[in-house]
């Protein structure tokens, strides 16, 4: 047993012993959960995978004479401006109004991080107080007073396999399905994957640290859809999409590398957002869970031909198979094909690792676990 | 052995000729069809890889084509990806029937081997970075 002070204290020492989720496999195959749990005192976990439901708050500052900005676009893409003054929020899918599906929000967010100049446009009613109607300015990253990312649903607890029955290709936010089952996608990280190796949420909860972004951010909440009570395995791991987090972290501090805007064909604009959550090795039992490997985890194959809330499914897989790049549906062999990238994941469980082997990262106990028990409501038309 | 990809353009009256069979009888060619559109009484495209053969037997077959008045063109299509921009996500492998773009254990880093492109272009839009082009 092993408590968070101890481990933060070994930090600072720079003696703490940190493996990433994959790697902790090897060791403990070698020494047994036993003495690895005693041992080993953070794992690290990472994904870096497409998160519609990403995007930034800012604060522009104020123009003179002032404006109360009620509409807002940047690079022509429409920003949320119904908050205070000169506040407003860019979500990663909004779609550029002159450019349609080839530019959006996170364009717009990746270009502020590579410290590019965006062109901001502002419309107003005016007020005795803020007399201004109109303003078209350049902005960058640092004219901002606060930019700061917050993303309601990032970090699937696991998620579906995509394929298709149908005779015709379709186009999703799973990629392009190829018809009659033609190829099968998937979008997580599987055994390095954050959530995958806390499945009941006993160390990443609310106020988590974490890397986001290549910055520094923090578990703000559990994430929209947050959906604990997802069939699970025999190892505990859910099947399909269960837990969600909702992230927050400063856009100064974080790089273009891990914040990249994503077009899908016919479906829309979205953001790979790369993740990286620190695991402490606090008890065996934790340590058990992190050290769970590709072929303990299940995920549900699902048909995306059928355009409804429910899809029917064709069984499960393990990510063993789906990395092997087939699996077999209805004794026809399907391959596969991964949408999050593995190899960018990798980078940032390593570089998770590096900033906590350096010193330069603490782990923070949550101030509030994540719900382990909520229903997920639908939408009915009444 | 030698191998070479090449788009045949047919006038509207050859598309009812049997020419690949006589590719195949009277040259000893392998002929592997990978791309085609053909209506008859239009004009027709069919993209073809010519194999099993030595190169002159190729080039006769070539000649023999272009003498019953089809217009035969190297493949000169090319697809391209921006490896510095690739994120190594895998989209694009989805749609690649010839596993021409692959990616897999151990590095999970994107490969492309152009020998296997067909120039389908069907990654061109399934790259979500958009990095994937086609040059001519």
């Amino acid at each position: 047993m092993k408590t968070y002070a101890e481990i933060n204290e070994k930090i600072k020492q720079g003696k703490a012993v940190v493996f990433t989720a994959e790697e902790i496999i090897e060791v403990v195959k070698e020494k047994g959960y036993k003495d690895t749990a005693r041992e080993v005192d953070v794992v690290t976990t990472a994904t870096f995978g497409p998160m519609c439901s990403s995007g930034a708050f800012l604060n522009f500052g104020h123009s003179d004479p002032p404006i109360r900005m009620s509409k807002v676009w940047l690079n022509d893409v429409p920003a949320y401006a119904g908050i205070a003054a000169v506040d407003a929020y860019i979500g990663a899918t909004e779609l550029s109004e002159t450019k349609g599906f080839a530019y959006g929000g996170a364009h717009v967010i990746e270009a502020l991080v590579r410290g590019e100049k965006i062109e901001l446009k502002a419309t107003s009613y005016g007020t005795d107080c803020y007399p201004r109607k109109e303003i078209q300015t350049l902005i960058s990253l640092n004219d901002l007073n606060q930019a700061y990312l917050f993303n309601p649903r990032n970090a699937y607890q696991n998620y579906s396999v995509a394929v298709n029955s149908s005779n015709r290709t379709i186009y999703t936010y799973m990629g392009t399905l190829l018809p009659n089952l033609g190829n099968a996608t998937y979008s997580t990280a599987g055994e390095l994957s954050p959530l995958i190796n806390d499945p009941y949420y006993r160390t990443i909860g609310i106020g988590t640290r974490i890397f986001l972004g290549g910055g520094i951010g923090y578990v703000a909440w559990e994430g929209t859809q947050h959906n604990p009570n997802q069939n699970r395995n025999a190892n505990g791991i859910p099947t399909s999409s269960a837990g969600t987090l909702a992230l927050i972290g400063d856009l100064k501090q974080m790089n273009h590398q891990y914040l990249r805007a994503a077009l899908f064909d016919r479906y829309g604009v979205s953001m790979y957002v790369g993740v990286g959550i620190p695991i402490p090795i606090l008890d065996e039992e934790i340590l058990k869970q992190a050290a769970i490997s590709n072929r303990e985890i299940n995920a549900t194959v699902y048909d995306y031909s059928v355009p409804k809330r429910s899809k029917p499914n064709y069984g499960q897989v393990t990510y063993a198979e789906l990395r092997s790049g087939s699996i077999t549906i209805n004794n026809k062999t399907t391959p596969t094909a991964p949408l999050s990238s593995l190899y960018e994941a990798r980078q940032i469980a390593g570089t998770l690792k590096e900033w906590i082997n350096e010193g330069q990262f603490s782990l923070t106990e949550p101030v509030q676990p994540l719900p382990t028990d909520l229903k997920v409501n639908s939408l009915e038309i009444k | 052995m030698a191998k070479k990809k090449i788009v045949l353009t047919f006038p509207p009256e050859l598309t009812e000729s049997p020419l690949t069979y006589h590719l195949v009888k009277d040259f000893d060619l392998a002929i592997n069809i990978l791309k085609a559109k053909i209506t008859p009484g239009k004009e027709g495209k069919l993209v073809i890889e010519l194999s099993n053969g030595a190169e002159e037997n190729i080039q006769a077959g070539i000649d023999f084509l272009k003498d019953q008045g089809v217009f035969v063109e190297p493949v000169s299509k090319e697809i391209v990806f921006d490896e510095a921009k690739c994120i190594h996500c895998g989209s694009c492998t989805a749609v690649c029937h010839p596993r021409a773009l692959n990616i897999a254990a151990p590095d999970w880093k994107l490969k492309f081997d152009k020998e296997l492109c067909i120039v389908c272009e069907s990654c061109v839009k399934a790259c979500p970075m958009q990095i994937i082009k086609v040059t001519f």
